[in-house]
């Protein structure tokens, strides 16, 4: 796997060139609406552009019906936002998914982020039944197969007919990882393997043990992964005390230290604080080795997000062409 | 072995309403190691229904009768003349017997007692758990024994998901072990740890469920 490069595009989006600048990339999450109205995409929109290079659009996140990310993400380009559009293993089979990336990949979406997908049972549809054809490992490794080797995942060209030219979905290739997930020794391994499958970028859960991150952070560089991966650390501001435990407790995977607890609770202003918090994390964050950018997911409160960004001098983006 | 539970008893009543003569049928093999359908729960439900009939001042026959297998031919043959008396057989094995026994009696009613649940293992006594999804490719001689097709809630072949914590699946972690953290415990105490970062490729899933109906034809066993 070679590392991104200005000379030798594979999707040509202004992530994937900002990425290979060597640039601090930043992104963003752009959560669809639960229902059909597309104003509200239009609005979250507004308040991102400019202020990062790309937003992730969620498929279904955690299992709640919300618009189709490919067609939330169309709404959000016609608002001047790039967007990565989630994919998860959940609800479509390769079938399903591949027919997706060829309209997403037509519609003029460059960016794909690979996942497993929450389990149903955290959602409102818990009765139903789940797909799981594939992992996101296998996910990747299809998606690189459509654009590397211009095949689908049965071995099948990319194109119409025998005569049709070959037409194949150039799309950059991200996967996600949790670095606070367990076994730990296996975060690493996980993202060998998504490296391996062909992945281009990998956005992290959100931090807050900067501790066991950059544990994480030394087991990739031993492997020397950070050279073949960019990887964005993620950040999710916290809004109140109630929400900090909410997700130290209730949210698998992650901790949230007593110092940050503690902070919020002797502070007056604790939105405010929250954000100090975050953008601090941003500049902690920028000096770990090997950390190629952040993917900030200010769960609805994505208004913050240029305050936080500018906050933490990320501020102008680069202009790309 | 397939595990089974009793379907709550007010569904059983529901279904037998309006039925006077009543064979329970019990199966000697899986649903009597799982204590859901041998003769000691064919009894069991039997009392029961008595109960209940009699309390609504009906008088429902209820007869009873277990045997070796419901999901072979030559057990049926002892029972023949008492389905035959019956409005229903209530079965009491899994699913696989239920169907089997209306195959063999085509013209009897047959409904079932319990709900079929998975092919598991006594874990402990009077605990059950699945370890076989019936994939039809078996692919544990990878993973240290352990399937991740049926111990992973999301069936993942290339690693845990971010739910793991602390061994225990975010599904349920009263329960739920996660499978990988299983695979990995086993494969680090094998020594095998590193075949766990080759990639596995998608799977053929045609082998099982959904390349349809299963059946297999083993030629030198044939008549």
């Amino acid at each position: 796997m070679s590392m991104l490069t200005l000379e030798n595009l594979k999707a040509g989006s202004r992530l994937e060139k900002v990425l290979a600048r060597g640039e601090f990339a930043l992104t963003a999450e752009l959560g669809p609406p639960k229902s059909a109205d597309a104003s509200l995409i239009a609005a979250k929109a507004k308040i991102l552009a400019g202020s990062i290079d790309a937003a992730n659009i969620t498929d279904n996140q955690t299992a709640i019906v919300r618009m189709s990310s490919i067609a939330a993400g169309l709404l959000a380009m016609q608002e001047g936002i790039e967007p990565i559009i989630q994919i998860t293993c959940r609800d479509r089979n390769r079938i399903a998914i591949q027919s997706d990336v060829l309209g997403a990949y037509a519609l003029g979406v460059r960016n794909i982020l690979c996942l497993t997908g929450d389990h149903q049972k955290f959602g409102n549809h818990p009765t139903a039944k789940n797909v799981f054809d594939m992992d996101s490992v296998q996910l990747i490794g299809m998606l690189a197969c459509m654009r590397d080797q211009k095949k689908f995942a049965c071995g099948d060209e990319i194109r119409n007919s025998k005569k049709a030219p070959v037409v194949e979905p150039r799309i950059l290739i991200g996967g996600a990882e949790n670095p606070f997930g367990d076994p730990l020794e296996f975060r690493a391994i996980r993202v060998a393997k998504k490296v391996a499958a062909g992945v281009d970028f990998i956005q992290t859960q959100c931090i807050y043990d900067m501790e066991r991150f950059e544990e994480f952070m030394r087991r990739v560089r031993d492997r020397g992964l950070h050279e073949k991966v960019k990887i964005l650390a993620g950040v999710t501001p916290l809004k109140s005390v109630g929400m900090a435990k909410y997700m130290r407790d209730s949210v698998a995977g992650l901790s949230v230290p007593d110092s940050i607890i503690d902070r919020l609770e002797k502070a007056a202003d604790k939105p405010a604080e929250g954000i100090r918090i975050c953008i601090e994390q941003i500049q902690k964050l920028r000096e770990i080795p090997g950390v190629a950018g952040v993917h900030i997911m200010a769960i609805e409160w994505e208004e913050k997000v240029p305050e936080i960004v500018r906050g933490a001098g990320l501020w102008p983006r680069p202009l790309v062409e | 072995m397939i595990t089974a539970v009793r379907k709550p008893f007010a569904e059983i009543a529901g279904m037998l309403a309006g039925r006077e003569k009543v064979l329970l049928l019990g199966c000697g093999t899986c649903t009597t190691v799982c204590m859901a359908g041998g003769e000691k729960e064919v009894g069991i439900l039997a009392s029961t229904l008595r109960l209940a009939s009699r309390k609504e001042g009906r008088t429902v026959r209820i007869d009873e009768a277990t045997i070796e297998r419901q999901c072979d031919r030559e057990f049926y043959e002892t029972v023949r003349g008492r389905v035959a008396e019956a409005d229903v057989v209530l079965s009491m094995a899994c699913g696989v017997g239920v169907q089997f026994c209306g195959e063999v009696f085509p013209d009897t009613v047959v409904f079932p007692a319990l709900n079929t649940k998975f092919y598991g293992a006594t874990v402990a006594q009077g605990v059950w758990a699945e370890r076989c999804s019936g994939c039809g490719s078996c692919v544990i001689a990878d993973f240290g024994g352990v399937c991740p097709v049926t111990r992973c809630s999301k069936s993942l072949l290339n690693g845990p998901c971010g739910g793991s914590q602390n061994g225990k699946c975010e599904v349920d972690p009263q329960s739920i072990d996660c499978g990988w953290q299983l695979i990995y415990d086993r494969m680090k105490t094998l020594g095998q740890l590193e075949k766990l970062e080759a990639v596995t490729p998608l799977k053929d899933w045609s082998t099982g469920r959904f390349g349809g109906p299963g059946k297999i034809v083993k030629e030198d066993a044939l008549p």
